[in-house]
């Protein structure tokens, strides 16, 4: 048995809630796999709780998103029924979890992208948002600060996590470009009063980024004009295998519940 | 609409009384109504309607809270539970007494929480920010393990006066 997929709308509105919410949902996925691999106990603890607030966060966006769509669909059908082109996270979010350094480094750009989102979507017209966001908010400026105590700690430790966390810099950089990249679903949220095109927030991001690499110690990559495209559902190769294992016993076990 | 107090009719007032008996799953030593997520309570045509605010986004004791109020009042009639995402709820909410028996319990409460403007944004260099007293010998000499706990909301610290480790609820 097999569970058939579902298709979301291609409103602005949903989709500019499902980049956002994909975006948790993806990552708190990988940061799951890190649960009994982590270096340290306190880290394997770390990773595990950030992975739940994701998640958390992931659920109630899906939720309304599903809510706005009006197929009647619910968050589970949204996380586990949909097919790889309809998840709208930013390609960043998917890739493996890689070393220690890398999802460090990732956890902080992710962490301060969304907190500089949650902080302005408080006040979107969207009162659900609104609230979501007041709520996230408060998680993701831990999330930061915890991420930001490592890169430090990387960069300014040893040769060889010093070497990785430039090495994982270095991966990261050309996907940094989709976070802030504009188009018409941002514009579509800008006239509404939904929330900011993600555009506008790159200033602040560069300059949270730049106080913690300036402390770790760490060199600035050379810029790329590379911009993928996983909000538009165009994802790597390692979406698949990610969604295979995130939906595998929904698709097998339709309903199954815990 | 919402009412924080006991109110004086008596219907209401039991179930209040019911409601700050249940205790928190996963810090059982202080109650629902102490930790300040039960932020209301109305009568219903069928029985009472409970207004829930969660703590984190993805705390798995949401579920769990729900199904331990919906059986502490079942005699109150059909219980409905409302969760209220607005406002966002924080440690501020901790009652005085809850506070209290937290320490007691050894850990160590949450400062006041400080508003998004007061708060410099300062990611590095912060050690000097950080004086949290041990929840059992009081002493400030203390230093943060990890900033996730056992629970998303709690912190790990040891205290280097007596030796002891202990959790720290964090401020949110």
């Amino acid at each position: 048995m097999s569970q058939a997929s579902i298709q979301v709308g291609t409103s602005p509105q949903v989709q500019y809630l499902l980049r956002i919410g994909d975006s948790c949902l993806i990552l708190a996925q990988r940061l799951g796999e890190w649960c009994g691999h982590a270096p340290i106990l306190e880290e394997d603890l770390a990773l595990a709780n950030m992975a739940l607030d994701l998640l958390g966060q992931a659920r109630a966006l899906l939720t309304h998103a599903a809510h706005l769509d009006g197929q009647g669909h619910d968050e589970d059908q949204l996380a586990f029924l949909r097919e790889e082109r309809q998840y709208l996270n930013p390609v960043l979010m998917e890739l493996p979890r890689g070393d220690f350094a890398f999802t460090q480094v990732r956890n902080f750009a992710v962490a301060t992208w969304l907190l500089l989102l949650w902080r302005r979507l408080q006040s979107s017209t969207d009162p659900e948002l609104a609230a979501i966001a007041a709520k996230a908010v408060k998680e993701s400026a831990y999330h930061q600060q915890h991420a930001a105590d490592w890169l430090v700690r990387l960069g300014d430790g040893t040769e060889e996590s010093a070497s990785r966390t430039s090495a994982a810099l270095a991966l990261c950089w050309p996907l940094f470009n989709e976070l802030f990249d504009a188009d018409a679903v941002d514009a579509a949220a800008v006239a509404s009063g939904l929330g900011p095109s993600w555009a506008e927030l790159r200033p602040e991001w560069t300059a949270h980024l730049n106080e913690v690499l300036t402390d770790a110690g760490l060199a600035h990559p050379k810029p790329s004009a590379y911009v993928s495209a996983g909000r538009r559902g165009v994802h790597s190769e390692h979406m698949g295998h990610l969604l295979a294992e995130l939906q595998y016993l929904q698709r097998a076990y339709p309903g199954g519940k815990w | 609409m919402v009412s924080l107090q006991p109110s004086p009719c008596g219907r209401l007032a039991a179930a209040w009384e019911v409601l700050s008996q249940i205790p928190d799953p996963e810090v059982p030593v202080i109650s629902l109504c102490e930790l300040g997520i039960v932020r209301g309570l109305h009568e219903t045509a069928g029985g009472l309607e409970v207004v829930l605010t969660p703590t984190y986004s993805g705390c798995p004791a949401t579920e769990l809270i729900q199904d331990d109020v919906r059986a502490a009042l079942a005699a109150f009639g059909e219980i409905q539970i409302t969760l209220q995402r607005a406002p966002a709820w924080t440690t501020d909410w901790i009652s005085e007494a809850g506070r209290e028996k937290l320490r007691a319990y050894g850990i160590a409460p949450p400062g006041r929480v400080l508003s998004a403007e007061a708060q410099p944004i300062r990611l590095v260099h912060r050690a000097s920010l950080n004086k949290l007293a041990c929840p059992r010998c009081g002493s400030e000499h203390t230093e943060k393990l990890s900033a996730f706990g056992s629970t998303a909301c709690k912190a790990l610290y040891r205290c280097l006066a007596c030796q002891e480790p202990f959790e720290h609820f964090k401020p949110i």
